[in-house]
This record gives structure tokens, C-alpha cells and sequence, in this order.
């Protein structure tokens, strides 16, 4: 058997559940029913699948290593396998109609029957124990590893199931393995309605960041700036002297005629502190504040993201980053610069 | 070629950030490349209709990108032990996937990386790879 048809769906599918669903709930008949056939599911054990159509073969790891940018030359000058390969050799491609089945089949059959119809993927998780080598044929084992459930999501009710495949070389030696968990659910909402677009773990809308910058006449540029991604810095149309935080005279002419300039987004760390307390609202502690030197000449404060507080040093090159705190606002922080 | 050996490498170390631009051309190819023909990798009018906002990469492209992230770093002398994924939001066609990813810990050979492939609506991906790299000649 090989491993079921890939969910690779974490957009949630959006049928309503049928409105005759059975009553789930904890301890429900459905409930005992669901998890009476897990055990049995869980019980097959590892069925074995067919061995892949395709042995491990250099033209289609030469696509996948072009399709995904990958230029890591180990593989083909080894010839071996990309390990995070190891799940197409057996994929069923479009041959789906002679797909074999599994004990995870039977079970998200049932699920999708009795109104859990929603399917996201929350999991996937691969051990590599050697390289799958040029000419050999893999052959997957599936085994169904249990049902969590039911559980209140924001997607709605649903069960978490799990699966584990090993995929077995030529010498009937595990190669690698997979664990694979989804979540199948009863939405919320009826299909005319727009899907959740976000995973069971962070299905709550965004909750508004709690800290707007103020926007006005004089600021308004820098933070269209920052939405398309660029850091704008005002400088006086008269004398050419940049300057921030954006104001309405340049402080060496006086002049109140001004535009700006798009900086390169590099920039070095002037000063900073770590903030430990007290508590910000919207954020999590503690974070770093810094004041950065671009090299335009004129210094920005914000926040230093993507590396362990203590790393962080005076002189340190950092580049621009954008992060949407919420729907809505995006604001402006920095990242290490690797040189 | 390049290729970080164990000596090169503390805990602590941060990767190089790698953005991907999305375009429904990386969704496509690497969804055909990873042999992952449903519809909704491929054509957006399907995936509107089942609610998404356009195709979106497959889980087995998630891993590939993952994998190349931190080899594009760590180099050809790098093996790839494990890869857990943590999944989150779909990354749609038209968006833009963020890598970042830091060198956490070291148990005997092996190095875990924290891995974190963000777009636009949140964490697309997060996770730990674990690898090893070549002894220092």
C-alpha cells in the first residue's frame, strides 16, 4: 500500500458539514464509534505498499533541485537522493485511481462521513537514517498512530489524526521516516462564507496591535514606505540634508520644502538596550530596542528581531525587515545582516 | 564550493535570511516536481472555489525549500538528519517566503536549526532541522 493521497491542503476545504452530522462531542456515540476504529486502524499496524513505479533516478532529482533553487551539488556528484526527497519516489501522481489503500484511508473516510470534512495539515515531521541511492526502489509502510479528539478549534470540532510511513531501500532497510499529522474538522461556516486562512494553532483573527504610530502630514510617507517595503527617509528639498524622524523644517536651512529618499535598508547597531520589564502590551518580553546607523548618515530607532537577545552587539549589520503586527499595521524592524 | 565545518559552528549562530518570491511558476514546478498533482497547487480557479485566496505551495515543497534553506548555508558537506515542521498558513502564489533560522543546540555531532519560513499572513512554517557537518580539516 502507499502512504494516502498527500494532504496537502492547509487551506481549509470549506463543505458545510451535512446538516444530518451525527451529535459528536466527548463520550458521544459517534466519539466511541471514531475511536473504536482508530484502535482498529491502529491495530493493522504497518501495512507495506508497493515498491515506487520510479527507482531514485538522476533526471527527476535534477528537476527537483531546479524547481526548489536548490544548488547543493553533493547529491548528484554522490548520487544520492535530496533527503527531504524521500516522500516523492512514492507519491501517487496522477495515476490515482489504482492508488492502494492504507489504514489511514478508512479512517478519514469516516471522518469526512460523519461531517468532519475539513482538512489541514499541522504536521510533518522527517527522520533521515541514510541517503537513498541512485537505481534503488523505495517501498513505503503506512501505519495509522492514533486519533486525538474531539477538540474545540477555531476551524471548529475536529479529531487530530496521525500516520507514520517508513519508506524501506533495496536491502529492506528503513531509509527514513515520516510522521504525519492533520486535523479534520466540521467548519464553522457555511461554504458562501470566506475560509479561515490560518492554521488550527493561530486560527484567532489577528488581534489589533495595541501600539499605533502616529500618522500625520509630516510622517505619512514613511509609512507608505513601509508597507511596499522601504525604508524612506525625509530629507530637505532645499539643502539635501536627510533627516529623521521626519519633521516639517529642516533644522539646517529652515526650509519647509522636503521629500525623501528610499534608504538601502542596511545599517549598523549605534546603541541599544534589552527590554526586560515592565510588561508591553502586544509584546512579548524581552525584546531589543535599538538606535541604528544607516548609512545614509541619519540614525533610526526600532526593534532588532531574528536573534538571541544576547547576541546582539554594538556594530552589529543589520538589514530592514517588515513584519505585519496585525492586519493592518506593518511595522519596520531589523535583522542580523550576514557579511 | 564552500562547506561550514563543525568548528565553523557555535550555538548561536544565525543564518543568512532567504526569501523566495512566490510566483504561481515556483508554486507550480515544485509542485509537479514533487510529483503532487492536486488541483489546488496548480489551478487557481479550484482553489478559489474550496475557499483559498489562490494556489499555494504542498507540503512536500515546504520541506524541500526548508532543507535548501539551510544547506544553501551550511554547504554540500552538510548531511540533513531530520526535519520537523511545524505548518501554519498556506503560502499563496504572489507572496513572499521569508527564511530565518538559528543554530539552538549540539548534542555529540548533531546540530539542531530553528527554523522559521514566514509570508505576509504569519508563520508559514517553523521547526527544527538537525544536521552534521564535516570534522575542521
Amino acid at each position: 500500500m502507499t502512504e494516502p493521497a498527500p494532504m496537502t491542503e492547509p487551506a481549509p476545504m470549506t463543505e458545510p458539514a451535512p446538516t444530518t452530522a451525527p451529535a459528536a462531542g466527548p463520550g458521544s456515540a459517534l466519539d466511541r464509534e471514531l475511536h473504536e476504529l482508530a484502535d482498529k486502524q491502529v491495530a493493522l499496524g504497518e501495512m507495506r505498499g508497493s515498491p515506487s513505479v520510479n527507482p531514485v533516478n538522476e533526471p527527476m532529482i535534477r528537476h527537483w533541485l531546479d524547481a526548489m533553487g536548490d544548488t547543493n551539488p553533493a547529491y548528484l556528484d554522490q548520487g544520492v537522493a535530496p533527503p527531504a526527497m524521500i516522500q516523492v519516489w512514492t507519491m501517487p501522481g496522477l495515476r490515482r485511481d489504482v492508488k492502494e489503500r492504507s489504514p489511514v484511508d478508512d479512517m478519514i473516510a469516516r471522518l469526512t462521513d460523519t461531517g468532519f470534512t475539513g482538512v489541514v495539515a499541522t504536521n510533518c515531521e522527517q527522520t533521515y537514517h541514510r541517503p537513498a541511492r541512485l537505481g534503488e526502489r523505495l517501498t513505503p509502510a503506512t501505519r495509522f498512530s492514533g486519533l486525538v479528539g474531539p477538540k474545540q478549534t477555531a476551524l471548529g470540532e475536529g479529531y487530530f489524526a496521525t500516520w507514520n510511513v517508513t519508506w524501506y531501500g533495496d536491502g529492506d532497510d528503513p531509509v527514513a521516516e515520516m510522521m504525519f499529522r492533520i486535523l479534520k474538522f466540521r467548519p464553522r461556516q457555511r461554504a458562501s462564507e470566506k475560509a479561515p486562512e490560518k492554521a488550527p494553532e493561530r486560527q484567532e483573527p489577528k488581534q489589533p496591535y495595541p501600539l499605533r504610530p502616529a500618522v500625520n502630514e509630516d510622517t505619512a510617507f514613511f509609512w507608505e514606505g513601509v508597507r511596499k517595503g522601504e525604508l524612506r527617509i525625509q530629507r530637505c528639498s532645499d539643502c539635501g540634508e536627510l533627516r529623521h524622524p521626519p519633521g516639517p523644517v529642516c533644522p539646517s536651512c529652515r526650509s519647509a520644502n522636503r521629500t525623501h529618499i528610499v534608504s538601502s535598508g542596511e545599517g549598523v547597531v549605534y546603541s541599544y538596550v534589552v527590554h526586560h520589564h515592565p510588561p508591553v502590551p502586544g509584546r512579548e518580553t524581552p525584546f531589543v530596542v535599538a538606535v541604528v546607523e544607516l548609512p545614509e548618515g541619519v540614525r533610526i530607532v526600532g526593534n532588532i528581531v531574528d536573534c538571541p537577545t544576547d547576541a546582539v552587539g554594538i556594530g552589529m549589520s543589520l538589514r530592514a525587515t517588515y513584519r505585519a503586527m496585525d492586519d493592518e499595521l506593518i511595522l519596520p524592524m531589523w535583522a542580523p545582516r550576514e557579511t | 564550493m564552500r562547506t561550514l565545518t563543525e568548528d565553523q559552528v557555535e550555538i548561536g549562530s544565525v543564518l543568512p535570511e532567504l526569501s523566495i518570491d512566490l510566483t504561481p511558476t515556483v508554486v507550480v514546478s515544485t509542485a509537479l516536481a514533487t510529483m503532487d498533482f492536486t488541483p489546488v497547487h496548480h489551478d487557481v480557479g479550484i482553489a478559489r472555489a474550496q475557499g483559498s485566496k489562490d494556489i499555494f505551495l504542498n507540503i512536500l515543497t515546504t520541506m524541500g525549500l526548508v532543507e535548501r534553506y539551510v544547506t544553501d548555508w551550511a554547504g554540500p558537506g552538510a548531511v540533513i538528519r531530520r526535519i520537523n515542521v511545524k505548518l501554519g498558513v498556506p503560502a499563496y502564489a504572489g507572496d513572499r517566503l521569508s527564511f530565518n533560522g538559528t543554530i539552538v543546540s549540539r548534542e555529540a555531532a548533531e546540530f539542531t536549526v530553528e527554523v522559521r519560513g514566514k509570508v505576509s499572513l504569519g508563520d508559514h512554517a517553523t521547526g527544527t532541522i538537525t544536521l552534521t557537518f564535516p570534522e575542521a580539516s
